[in-house]
């Protein structure tokens, strides 16, 4: 391990991203869909984004601890299942915001707010490249020094600080004028 | 800083109890390579600690047939309930009595907080240091460290067999 956790594989078109390509910030959140402090980042994260404006591109890889968060995997499927209806980022969105109400029965009923029918919802999840893609974000995060969630990496580099707004704002402007 | 112990040692033996009637020597665990984690203390205030980490992990480090061991300074009983509590699957020793001594041998206990430091020790099967690493102030060094030193152990040891 070297002193600096490096994000492996870098960001490329595989991956969740809201954002442009060419911006100069890339934030890469490492996050569990039950874990009580990737709710409290979420928020932060929007805020982030309506800061940095164009200036900031944001990623999502799944990192979900199925000991410890019972309905983290089945959040993740589903999340990742929306994203073959164009729904990623509003399920994304929808998860967080009711996390305390999260349950394998209330994800169905969301994906139904968001217009995918429960039996499409089903035979998606069940497509092998979902359980793939999760599985290959989980290996890249532990392979890129993700200890916890949620973790981020600013430009490729581990985020080492507290995950609050300030300080995830003078970390990303750090960046920004070198 | 303190200095762990370096690759190429020979890992000092030790015998810690992991339950209020059984103790764990590192001797009984040759023939698989070992994962040392020192960490300060039992309980700290985060779900996604370090060996809740680890736990989650059971199925990467099993491909190594590797076994994972947590040591801190807290006592079994403590070490019992937090296991609990966290449904850990990894063995908690406690290096309780004399205080720190385990810590110590490994070079990564802490005077000023009485507490050992952050370390890690890949041990390979023969019983040798092949990996440490002493985590700065305040990091969870996360498991890619752990998982590399384990990889480079299992590729000699098969570039090794073909020789």
């Amino acid at each position: 391990m070297s002193d600096l956790s490096v994000l492996t594989p870098a960001v490329s078109a595989r991956d969740h991203a809201q954002g442009l390509g060419d911006a100069p910030l890339t934030l890469v959140e490492y996050g569990d869909y039950q874990c009580p402090y990737c709710r409290m980042a979420y928020p932060i994260v929007k805020q982030l984004q309506k800061k940095l404006g164009k200036n900031l591109r944001f990623v999502f890889r799944n990192f979900p601890l199925t000991q410890s968060h019972p309905y983290a995997g089945i959040a993740a499927e589903v999340a990742e299942a929306s994203e073959l209806f164009g729904a990623f980022w509003p399920m994304h969105d929808m998860i967080y915001e009711r996390q305390p109400e999260l349950s394998p029965e209330s994800l169905v009923v969301w994906a139904q707010e968001l217009g995918i029918e429960e039996k499409k919802l089903e035979k998606a999840i069940e497509k092998p490249e979902i359980a793939k893609r999760i599985q290959e974000d989980r290996m890249s995060g532990i392979r890129s020094g993700v200890n916890g969630t949620p973790t981020f990496f600013i430009n490729g580099i581990r985020f080492d600080g507290s995950p609050d707004y300030k300080s995830l704002l003078e970390a990303l402007e750090e960046k920004q004028t070198i | 800083m303190k200095t762990p112990l370096q690759a190429g040692t020979l890992a000092p033996e030790f015998s810690l109890p992991s339950t209020p009637d059984q103790k764990v020597s590192l001797s009984e665990l040759r023939g698989k390579p070992v994962v040392l984690v020192f960490y300060p203390a039992d309980w700290s205030p985060v779900c996604s600690d370090q060996l809740s980490l680890y736990n989650e992990l059971k199925t990467e480090f099993s491909e190594f047939d590797a076994q994972l061991i947590g040591i801190s300074v807290d006592g079994i009983w403590c070490h019992l309930a937090f296991s609990k509590d966290r449904k850990l699957h990894i063995p908690l020793l406690a290096d309780f009595e004399p205080k720190g001594a385990v810590a110590r041998l490994y070079g990564v206990y802490s005077e000023k907080n009485g507490e050992s430091e952050r370390a890690l020790f890949v041990i390979d099967a023969e019983g040798v240091i092949r990996w440490s690493y002493l985590s700065p102030m305040g990091i969870n060094p996360g498991a890619d460290g752990i998982l590399k030193a384990l990889e480079s152990i299992t590729k000699k040891e098969m570039s090794g067999a073909n020789v």
